[in-house]
């Protein structure tokens, strides 16, 4: 059988085999954690705490403003010793509440209810609210909106995303391998919530042992269908997994909702799982230190708002003196000025590429007009287009090229030939012109 | 937070922070390559001077580049290989007896001219090799066409010269083509090896598609500029190519001949005047093996894979245009607004 997919696409070196094998462990307990209060697409959270409070672990210490939003719960149990603004990994100044470890571990409270299927609902979408769990893929948009579909839009499937199509990445691999039962249990979960009978979890197929795993987990579940998709670059964008799983295609500038689906990370139908059941917050989540670059490899499960120095320190360190680290992967990743930058519910990766390795921007040539990029586009754009009229500073004629469908996958820069920085061509005309 | 320790220097830059290995520079030396064994063929076809017409071309070209970019003050591009290729295409162009100047005049025209003034590389509107060679042969039409008979014979004092086989088509029909290369097996094993008269790199076919399949298979290029150019192209001379009736012409003796398979691979398919668009190329195709058989069959020269790729250069931004991709989910909201 030809496997799911979509048009297009990149086969870059997915380069799992750095991480893939090493088990989710747990990191030392840092001795203070910064957890910014915007961790999510929408409104920012309302600081509940004071300096000098003492928290415990799982403790509110910011409550969302409005409806797209999720709550921040504090990831230890210690003091809170400042307040301020610091720099998440993309730069951006945020008000961050950081908190000295006391290493007690002293929980709010946590309580087992093995019969969290029996709640309704609406019940379990507000677990899923208090939890603060919001897209642990990188976009880190709020849950609950996601399962609050308007009744104009109704939803009749919920896709699990495995495909985790980041080169390098393992997170949800691991996961998948040693928690199955647990992302299947998040996708019932979501389909309860959703009141939906058609759940799918996609995984790419450069993952047969977690195919098979999630397979067994889900073989009790008549209307679950785990799907093996190519193995292609970017296999795991909402759109293209969509369109490979359930053959409907989210129309231009549209949400998943308007074809009646719901996408979820395997994450998060984790995170999902333990808020339902346990009540527990997200305030951990796996976190893959991986490339070339770090002395030891390794998938762990990282308290929010621990430090990226912290885990370049568990992993050994860098192997070489300067190196590029990259939140989240190689394509769509960002590359940091600063390892003093805490880890968030959306960092699905830490990735340290060796100096040697680096790509220099610098230097790119004409384009030759290979046509490289408009094949390989997964939205049907023109790269080329775009980029030549974005270099001239023809910024409104990139509109004709539908700029603003650009979800900036990094495919055209991957392949072209002339070493163009496309997508920041299109990041540039985005940024002069309105929509 | 105290001052973070600064052990570490980092690099910074904008994502995608991965990218595929292949360059401009390794895609234009591939087609290079991809030539050489027509070349060669022609130097074992045409001898020791033809070797030296091709060599000057490619001199030139690189030189041209070179100048040109140091006058006017630009980061010289000589070393992407695309001088060199332009180069060596137009030498693959020329009759085999041309005296030196000519090359030297050609690659100026493709290089300075054609390429640079439009602003150099990916800017060019037209196949720099193809303008270098129609503006010697309009210049210099009686040079330009005469045409040596092949011999495998390394030194050739005393070369004949003699008709290629398109212009014993077009001059005096099927029959003397046949009277000369004896039967049809022969003249299409003749025209297969590349053993008859022409422009120094175009006889040869096998060779011609030995490198053409490289370039398949690399992906360099794709198949649909040459397979609706050469279709195009054998249908008109199958249907319209025959003298007195219809369905009497041979598509094989058009498509061996003549410049078709050198143009339909290696020049229709230059990535900077060709449509990007891949459907959009099918009917860049089409044009041209549509003029060339226009030309051949109706016009006043014997051979038109030339102007009709340059004719059809022109209509590559507007075919781009017109064959603008779908963006991903463009269709299906259309039908739902018609409903």
């Amino acid at each position: 059988m030809a496997l799911a997919t979509f048009k297009g696409g990149i086969h870059p070196p997915d380069k799992k085999e750095l991480s893939k094998d090493k088990n989710i462990s747990p990191t030392k307990p840092p001795k203070r954690v910064v957890i910014p209060l915007v961790q999510h697409i929408g409104a920012p959270c309302k600081l509940s705490v004071n300096v000098g409070q003492v928290v415990k672990k799982g403790e509110v210490i910011g409550t969302p403003e409005g409806f797209v939003s999720a709550p921040v719960h504090s990831s230890v149990s210690g003091k809170v010793i400042a307040i301020g603004d610091f720099p998440l990994a993309t730069g951006r100044m945020v008000t961050s509440v950081v908190i000295e470890n006391d290493g007690r571990e002293e929980w709010t409270s946590l309580k087992d209810n093995p019969d969290y299927m029996k709640l309704s609902p609406d019940e379990l979408k507000a677990k899923v609210k208090d939890a603060g769990i919001v897209g642990m893929g990188g976009a880190a948009f709020p849950a609950h909106v996601k399962l609050s579909p308007p009744k104009e839009k109704p939803v009749d499937v919920v896709i699990l995303n495995g495909a985790e199509c980041e080169p390098y990445l393992t997170a949800d691999y691991r996961l998948m391998i040693e928690r199955p039962h647990d992302v299947v249990e998040g996708l019932k979960i979501l389909m309860k919530i959703l009141g939906v009978n058609k759940g799918f979890i996609g995984i790419e197929n450069n993952k047969p042992d977690a195919v098979e795993a999630v397979k067994k987990a889900a073989s009790g579940e008549p209307n679950i269908q785990v799907c093996a998709l190519e193995v292609k670059y970017p296999q795991g964008a909402e759109k293209m997994l969509i369109k490979a799983i359930a053959g409907r295609e989210v129309p231009p500038r549209g949400l998943p909702m308007d074809v009646g689906v719901v996408v979820q990370n395997i994450g998060t139908a984790v995170a999902i799982y333990e808020a339902a059941r346990y009540g527990k917050p997200l305030i951990e989540r796996v976190v893959t230190v991986t490339g070339e670059g770090v002395k030891e490899p390794k998938n762990l499960m990282v308290k929010i708002g621990t430090l990226v120095s912290d885990l370049i320190e568990e992993c050994g360190g860098f192997k070489s003196e300067t190196a590029k680290v990259i939140s989240g992967g190689p394509m769509m990743g960002f590359a940091m000025y600063s390892l003093d930058v805490p880890v968030t519910k959306g960092t699905s990766g830490i990735l340290v590429i060796p100096e040697d390795d680096v790509i220099h921007a610098e230097g790119f040539g004409p384009c030759i007009r290979c046509g490289r990029c408009i094949d390989i586009c997964p939205m049907g754009l023109m790269p080329s287009m775009l980029s030549v009229l974005s270099e001239k500073g023809f910024y409104e004629e990139t509109k004709d090229y539908n700029l603003f469908d650009c979800f900036e996958c990094g495919s055209c820069t991957y392949v072209c030939p002339s070493k163009r920085p496309i997508v920041q061509f299109i990041r540039l005309a985005k940024s002069l012109v309105k929509p | 937070m105290a001052e973070a320790k600064k052990e570490h220097q980092l690099i910074v830059s904008v994502s995608p922070h991965i990218k595929s290995e292949e360059t401009t520079s390794r895609i234009m030396w591939s087609v290079t390559a991809s030539l050489l064994p027509a070349t060669i063929m022609g130097a074992y076809f045409f001898g020791p001077r033809a070797i030296f017409t091709v060599a000057i071309s490619i001199i030139t070209a690189v030189l041209s580049e070179y100048i040109f970019q140091k006058v006017i003050n630009k980061k010289t591009t000589v070393s992407d290989g695309s001088a060199v290729l332009t180069g060596l295409l137009l030498g693959m162009n020329l009759p085999p007896s041309v005296p030196f100047y000519i090359p030297i005049i050609g690659s100026f025209v493709a290089i300075v001219i054609t390429k640079q003034l439009f602003g150099g590389l990916g800017f060019n509107v037209f196949n720099p090799a193809l303008i270098g060679r129609a503006f010697l042969l309009i210049s210099f039409p009686k040079l330009m066409t005469i045409w040596r008979e092949p011999t495998a014979a390394f030194v050739q004092l005393d070369a004949k010269t003699t008709a290629t086989p398109l212009g014993i088509l077009k001059e005096e029909g099927v029959a003397k083509l046949m009277e000369v290369f004896g039967d049809k097996i022969n003249l299409y094993t003749q025209l297969f090896v590349g053993h008859r008269a022409g422009s120094i790199g175009e006889t040869s076919a096998i060779a011609l598609l030995i490198g053409a399949v490289f370039l398949l298979y690399r992906g360099y290029i794709s198949w649909h500029i040459p397979v609706s150019f050469l279709s195009t192209a054998a249908i008109i001379a199958w249907i319209f190519g025959g003298k007195g009736a219809l369905f009497a012409g041979d598509p094989v003796v058009h498509l061996l001949s003549g410049g078709m398979l050198l143009g339909a691979f290696f020049m229709a398919t230059d990535y900077v005047t060709c449509p990007s668009v891949k459907k959009g190329q099918i009917l860049f195709g089409i044009g041209c093996g549509f003029l060339t058989m226009l030309i051949r069959l109706k016009g006043g020269y014997p051979e038109g894979v030339m102007f009709a790729i340059l004719i059809m250069n022109c209509f590559s931004p507007l075919i781009d245009r017109g064959f603008k991709t779908k963006v991903f989910g463009a269709i299906k909201q259309t039908k739902e607004i018609k409903k």
